[in-house]
Parts: C-alpha cells; structure tokens; sequence
C-alpha cells in the first residue's frame, strides 16, 4: 500500500444521490483496509442548492477536504455543477459528467443564463472531461433513481482498487434490503462502465 | 447509523463526528440526553436516541435543554447536552451558574461551531465560553477524538466536579471518517440528594463556592499540562512550529508533513508549559486556531516570544490547507505554487429553495404581492427561504424567535414614511415555541400592531424534520401531547377573534386573510395548517400539468416559486403599442409535483390541469 491519498470529489445538486455516492466509496475504501475521510456541505444546501462530498482515502489522510487542485476524480451528477467544481481538479484529474440540466429557478426566471455548452467550455480549458447522459441509461432501464450507481459505474475503472469492490458495496446494501434491486443495479453498473469507456473513445478520438 | 448502535466493541466503522459522540456518551454509561435540532449538531440526539438505557428528547430550546442536564447531573446520572453554538448563547444563564454549583453525575455540553458559516446566522467562537465559565475544554479534530473525548469528558467532568464543554466544529461533525468502537460501562443513577447550600444559589451560598471554583482552574491547568490529549507531533523541519486544536491540527498535518506540530486536544486551561517546550525548539511559533486568537492572545499575554497567528491567517472562515499553505510559505519568503491549474467557470448560483409543494410558498408568494405595503420581520428556518427567488419578502433575520420583539420594535419605530405600512412577524412553529412564545407575549402586552403568521408545517424542517412539541411525537416517534396553537396563542393574551386558522394552499384565503388581518390596527395571529413536504403528515396527491394551447406565457405561476414549474420556453412579443412583452411558457414537472393546487389558483388561464392519468416512469 503506498502513501498516496485517492481525492474524489461528488458533486450535484440537493437531492440527486450525491451523498449517497459518496457513502458508497467511502465503505468500499474502508472495507479494504484503507483510512477514509468524507466531508459533505449539509444544511441548507439539501434545498435544491449546490451539494458537494469530498471523498479522500489512502493509508493515512489528514485534512477532511480537498484541496482545490488536488482531486483525482469529479464525478459530477450535473452538467453546470461539473464545471462549478473543475477547479478542484489536478492536473491530469478525470471529470466524469451526467450531461442532465437542471435549470434553477433564478435561471428560468432569466436572473441568470446558463451556459451553453458547459463541457465545451471545460474543455477548451484543458480538463479531461468524459460525459453522458446517465438519465437516459437509467430510464432505459427503468428507474431514474439508478443514475447514482450509473455514475459509480462510470469510475470504477478509475479507483485504485478493483471495480468488482465498488460494485459489491452498491449491490450488498440491496441484497439485505431489496433483493429485487440486485440484478437491475448490477446492469446500471455495468452499463455506467461502458458508459465512461465509450465517451472515453469518443474524446480521444475528437 | 444503525450500525454504531450494534457495533460490537473494537470493530471499526466509517462514522461521522456526530455519531461518534453518541457511541462515546452511550459507552460512557449517559442516562439523560436533551438537545434542540441545530446543524451541525443535530445528528448527536437522533444518533442516541436509537441506544437503549438512556433518555433522549428533543427540548423546546437549548436552555431547557441544559437544564434538563443539569437536573439529571444532580441527580447523580451521567448527563449529556449537545447545541449548536448560538444554541449556547441561548442556554448561557443556566450554564454560567452551574459551573458554579459543579456536578454530581458527570455533566458534558457540546457545541457544535459553524466555522465557514454553511447554515448560520454567525460564525462565533465557543471556546470563549470555557474561559468566561472557567470550565475545561475538548477539541477533537476527527471522529476517533471525538468518540475518545466524549467518554473522557464525563470522567473529567466527576473527577473535577465540573461541567466540561466538548467543542466541536462542521468539520468534525459532519466528517466521516475511520473509528474503532470499545465497550460500555455501567454508571448507575445515585438519585437526588437534597443539600441546599450546593443547589440553591443564593448569593451566600454561590459566594461559598466561588473560591473552589478558581482552585479548580489551577488544578485543570496542571492537568492540562500533563494530558495525553495534547501531545507533540515532532517534525525536522523546525523553522516552524505549529500550535494547533481541532481540525485546524489535520490542516496543518497536511499541509506541513514535515514541522513540529503540538496537538491540543485539551484546550483549557492552556497547557502553557507545553507551548514553551516546542517554542525552544522552533524558530517561530504559529498558532492555527479557528476562529479567533484566543490562544494567541493568552500565550503572547504569558510573555512567550516569538508567536503568530492572525498576523499570517485569516481570522473568519477554515483554515484549510489552500489557505494555509500560501499564508505560511510567504511568511517562510518560499514561492507560493498557484493554487489550481484549472480556471474558475463560475456559473450561475443555484440558491436553495422551498421544496415542490411547500406550505410556506403560498405565504411567500401572497407577501409579494403585497410586498410595497409591507414590512417583514423573518425568523431561523426554512421560511427564511422567503427571502430569496422569487418572493423577496423578507425585511429581517437575526435570531431565533426574535421575529416577534423586532416587528414590535418596528411597529413602535414608524416614520412618517412607514406610518401606513402593517408590520408582519413570520415565524415557524418550531421556532414559535423555541423562543417566538414570549415576544408574542410582549407584543399583546405592550398593544402592538402585528400580524403574525405562525407558519406550522409540523416539523423542525430546516434542520431535517425532528419533531417537536407542536407535532404530536418525541423524538423516538413516540406520542406524545400535541400542542394548539390557537389556544397557547389565545392564552398569551391574543383576542380570539383575531387568531385565524388557514390552510396555506388556499392562494385566495391566504392573500385575503393576510390582507384584512393587516388592516386591522391590533394584534392577530394567522396560523397556516400543512405538514412539511418531507414530513411523515405529507401525502402527495395526483399531480398537475400545463396545458400548451392554453398557456398564455404570463408568468404567474412561476411567481409561487414551486421547483417543480420551470420555464420551457420564452418568446418577446411586441406588443400593438410598441412595447415589449417578455412571455415564459411553462412546464410542470410531473415527477416532482404533488398536486398541491397551489399554482392553479394562480393561473388566470386555467392551463394548469390534472396530469391524469398520473405519469410514472416514462
Ligand atoms: S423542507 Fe418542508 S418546510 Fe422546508 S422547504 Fe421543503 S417543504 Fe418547505
Ligand atoms: S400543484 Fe403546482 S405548486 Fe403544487 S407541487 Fe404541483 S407544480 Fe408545484
């Protein structure tokens, strides 16, 4: 095991599963072994505001946040949100995006724009972006609530452990509580990997 | 959760500093536990509630709170409280003297500080009051220290016939992180025994005791000195030594692998001794502390050189390694790397808002419109939403419960621009009786003309949902008394004509009721009667859509300001007289909504409809 310290920072908005994203790499670090911290901004930005966790695991980790310029991983369960937090990114960090909308209220009643092309504009500033429509591949297979484990999906193959580890920690919690959620969550994960390798593609390819 | 309830001793588990502390207070053997909900310091009773052998409620305020601790002490049970800091200024008076009187049960009070401010209406320092109190107190930095801690605390707490304050910040509180459980120990109730001269604080008998109170602060000094709490992480790169509590230690552990850093987990009285031990072995001394320099006035008062602190740090806010790091290399004359390769985008804010349905919008939106004749004192919770998008119908915040005193103070204070104006107090029910009680009270009292809307969604909804006197369950979800509002506020004096009882979803009776309330130069209550969306008393039902061809593009309905009604679509339309109309086109989201017909009434068209049949997964 070496000293380096796995930075991941989940981000979204109130509501999306975004802590609970984070709970679930937070036990797959500490199920193997390793020190694991996870901050999360709570209060009053479960309203629909802006959600963060910051996920840090290694053999030893002090600070409970993430320094900006430091993450390994964004994994962002929103577009706009994505870009809100590239920053946070070192460099050569992965920015996994679902490319959903979520137009807020101040944006609707035009007090605000939001972006066009909010991956573009992360782009054309050099971060490495893989995006998706997670919200597509969840209705597809039948549950919007599946984005959460489409989304772990998306990096697994990104973690220092095996991704059959982040897997076992989604399905566990079912397997007690809702057998039946077993199997379609095994898919979502699989199909969140495949989702991550073929953007993966696509942006090399552009 | 859960989990560090059947914990077995020595596993370890992935918790957060919250419930960390509630494992700690179990296994110390605690038997009486109150709080009132307040982030970051909420989860610690609802995390005790679910051990067994120990009573937890939920109290009005923090005030009663202490005091329901300060009773069980006397009793001879190991007593807990947990607040968050504005909390303790609330409960202060009871605190303040019974430090005086000193404990029988071991007595721990935590406090929970919102160092960066992510749900408060302050940032303040609560290690102030260790000193004001001359108690001793705790900082852990994860939760490991703050399980420890907590047990210690109690022991502490006995061995010094002392309240013990455990200081805690967000950052320890809503840190999850690595911690490994032990065992509980039994600690058995001794029962009141009557001794007047300890309990009755008459001033002879207070002045009694006050000389064993400062003999008491010297022997926690030494005690200090000697804790393994505090203890010296060496490092060779000895130009700096850092002085560091809380967190703030794993900052700087962090941030500087390499410097010697003394850890100070118990922060007062401060272990001078100790200071001055790394101080001859550094070149400077830097003292991380958040939030004021408390330490580094008392050391730099000892007479010990060389220290610094605010001088180099920020005074407000974390201190976290992005700040940390440069404050301390250009101290050191080192070049300071950027802090992030990557540019800020800085989209749009996304502020939060009122949940999809949320009784207190139709409130909102009624105050917008008459917003011009208004003036709005506002109080602590989620109504305090009112203040953003799209209702801006809020004049003030300041306290808890104080929306009552100031709309008085407001009422009485008019100009000759404000005489015609009606002062409105808004207030939640939770709030109401956490403190809002007793400015109604002052209000009939001293004849002022205030309308006040007790917006009563049964629940503490801000902090998440914990009950309250006003909902019918204690904190286990066990029944409990309800309490009615209409009778305590016709109780306090309201003439009972003037206290009307309105079901917030009706837009026409709010709007009407608010209106012809507010013409009425007396006091009178207006009491809004729907559950919380989030809460246990909702039930959605069938939700609504908009109907395209009938749409007119007005707006209206986004004024009520439910999320779940966003604009698809905006169109300008010049109109015959050469202006230009700015048309929003509107969709409900069918998943969100749950058909509270809020936004029909506000839609001049009638395109708002059922959605039948009701849409699930599409
Ligand atoms: S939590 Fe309850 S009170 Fe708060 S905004 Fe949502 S519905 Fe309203
Ligand atoms: S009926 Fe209207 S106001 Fe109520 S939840 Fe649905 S969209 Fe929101």
């Amino acid at each position: 095991m070496s000293d380096v310290i796995t930075n991941i920072l989940v981000c979204g908005t109130g509501g999306q599963g975004v802590m609970t994203a984070a709970e679930i790499l937070s036990q797959a670090a500490i199920a193997r072994g390793l020190d694991c911290k996870k901050s999360e901004v709570a209060g009053m930005a479960q309203r629909g505001g802006v959600v963060t966790s910051h996920v840090r695991f290694g053999k030893r980790v002090w600070s409970p946040v993430i320094t900006p310029g430091t993450a390994d991983i964004l994994v962002a369960f929103e577009v706009a949100e994505g870009s809100r937090w590239a920053d946070m990114l070192r460099p050569g960090g992965v920015a996994m995006v679902n490319t959903i909308r979520l137009v807020p209220p101040v944006v609707s009643a035009g007090l605000f724009k939001y972006p066009d092309d909010p991956v573009a504009q992360m782009r054309a500033a050099g971060v490495t972006v893989y995006d998706f429509d997670a919200g597509a591949i969840a209705r597809e297979l039948g549950d919007l609530r599946l984005i959460n484990t489409i989304m772990l999906g998306a990096i697994a193959d990104y973690l220092p452990f095996p991704a059959g580890e982040l897997e076992e920690q989604i399905v566990g919690r079912f397997r007690e509580k809702k057998p039946a959620m077993v199997e379609v969550n095994q898919k979502a994960f699989a199909a969140g990997r495949d989702a991550a390798e073929s953007a993966k593609t696509k942006t090399s390819a552009a | 959760m859960t989990a560090a309830v059947q914990a077995k001793p020595q596993s370890r588990l992935l918790l957060s500093g919250n419930d960390a502390i509630a494992r700690g207070v179990w296994e110390a053997g605690a038997r009486v536990a109150a709080a009132y909900p307040g982030t970051p310091s909420t989860e610690i009773l609802e995390s005790l509630s679910l051990y067994p052998d120990l009573y937890a409620e939920w109290s009005v305020n923090e005030k009663v709170a202490m005091e329901v601790a300060i009773g069980g002490s006397m009793s001879g049970a190991r007593s807990f409280c947990a607040m968050k800091h504005v909390g303790l200024n609330v409960a202060s008076d009871a605190f303040m003297t019974v430090t005086v009187a000193g404990v029988i049960g071991g007595l721990v009070i935590a406090v929970a500080d919102d160092v960066g401010m992510s749900s408060s209406q302050n940032e303040q320092d609560s290690r102030f009051w260790g000193r004001f109190a001359h108690v001793p107190v705790l900082e852990p930095a994860d939760s490991q220290e703050a399980y420890e801690m907590a047990k210690y605390a109690f022991e502490l707490s006995e061995a010094y016939n002392t309240p013990v304050i455990l200081r805690l910040t967000t950052r320890v509180c809503h840190v999850k992180a690595v911690v490994q459980v032990g065992e509980k120990v039994a600690h058995a109730i001794g029962g009141f025994k009557s001794d007047a001269r300890r309990w009755v604080m008459t001033p002879a008998n207070a002045k009694g005791l006050l000389p064993a109170q400062i003999a008491r602060e010297g022997k926690l000094q030494a005690l200090a000195e000697a804790s393994p709490l505090n203890f010296l992480d060496d490092g060779k790169d000895k130009r700096v030594g850092f002085v560091t509590s809380g967190p703030a230690f794993m900052h700087v552990r962090e941030s500087f692998p390499d410097a010697p850093v003394l850890k100070l987990g118990f922060t007062y009285p401060v272990p001078l001794a100790l200071v001055e031990k790394l101080a001859g072995q550094v070149e400077h001394l830097v003292v991380v502390e958040e939030t004021e320099p408390l330490m580094e006035r008392e050391l730099k008062a000892a007479g010990l050189q060389k220290i610094h602190g605010k001088d180099l740090l920020p005074r407000l806010g974390e201190l976290t390694p992005n700040v940390l790091i440069p404050a301390i290399k250009t101290f050191l004359g080192e070049p300071v790397p950027p802090a992030t390769t990557y540019p800020k985008f800085d989209p749009f804010p996304r502020p939060p808002t009122m949940c999809a349905a949320c009784p207190h919008m139709g409130v909102y939106y009624s105050l917008a419109r008459m917003r011009k004749n208004v003036q709005i004192s506002g109080d602590i919770g989620c109504y305090t939403l009112g203040a953003g998008h799209p209702w801006n119908a809020l004049d003030s915040t300041i306290s808890m419960g104080a929306s009552m005193g100031i709309a008085l103070g407001m009422d009485k204070a008019r100009s000759e621009e404000t005489k015609d104006k009606a002062v409105v107090a808004v207030i939640g029910d939770s709030t109401f009786l956490h403190m809002g009680m007793q400015g109604l009270l002052d209000i009939v009292y001293n004849r002022g003309n205030v309308t006040v809307l007790i917006l009563d969604n049964r629940t503490t909804g801000m902090t998440g949902g914990q009950n309250h006197a006003g909902t019918g369950k204690g904190l286990k979800g066990d029944d409990t008394p309800r309490v009615d509002f209409t009778k305590l506020v016709e109780a306090l004096g309201v003439n009972p004509e003037r206290i009307k009882k309105i079901d917030p979803y009706q837009l026409p009776v709010v709007f009407k009721t608010i209106k012809q309330e507010t013409a009425i130069p007396e006091v009178s209550v207006i009491i809004t009667d729907r559950p919380c969306v989030l809460s246990e008393f909702y039930s959605k039902i069938e939700p609504y859509k908009v109907v395209d061809e009938d749409c007119t593009g007005c707006g209206n309905c986004i004024n009520v300001g439910c999320p779940a009604i966003t604009v698809k679509r905006s169109e300008s339309k010049v109109r015959p007289d050469g202006k230009v109309n700015e048309l929003k086109f509107t969709t409900i989201d069918t998943a969100m909504c749950t058909g509270c017909n809020m936004c029909v009434e506000s839609c001049g068209p009638k395109a708002i409809v059922k959605a039948k049949p009701a849409v699930a997964a599409e």
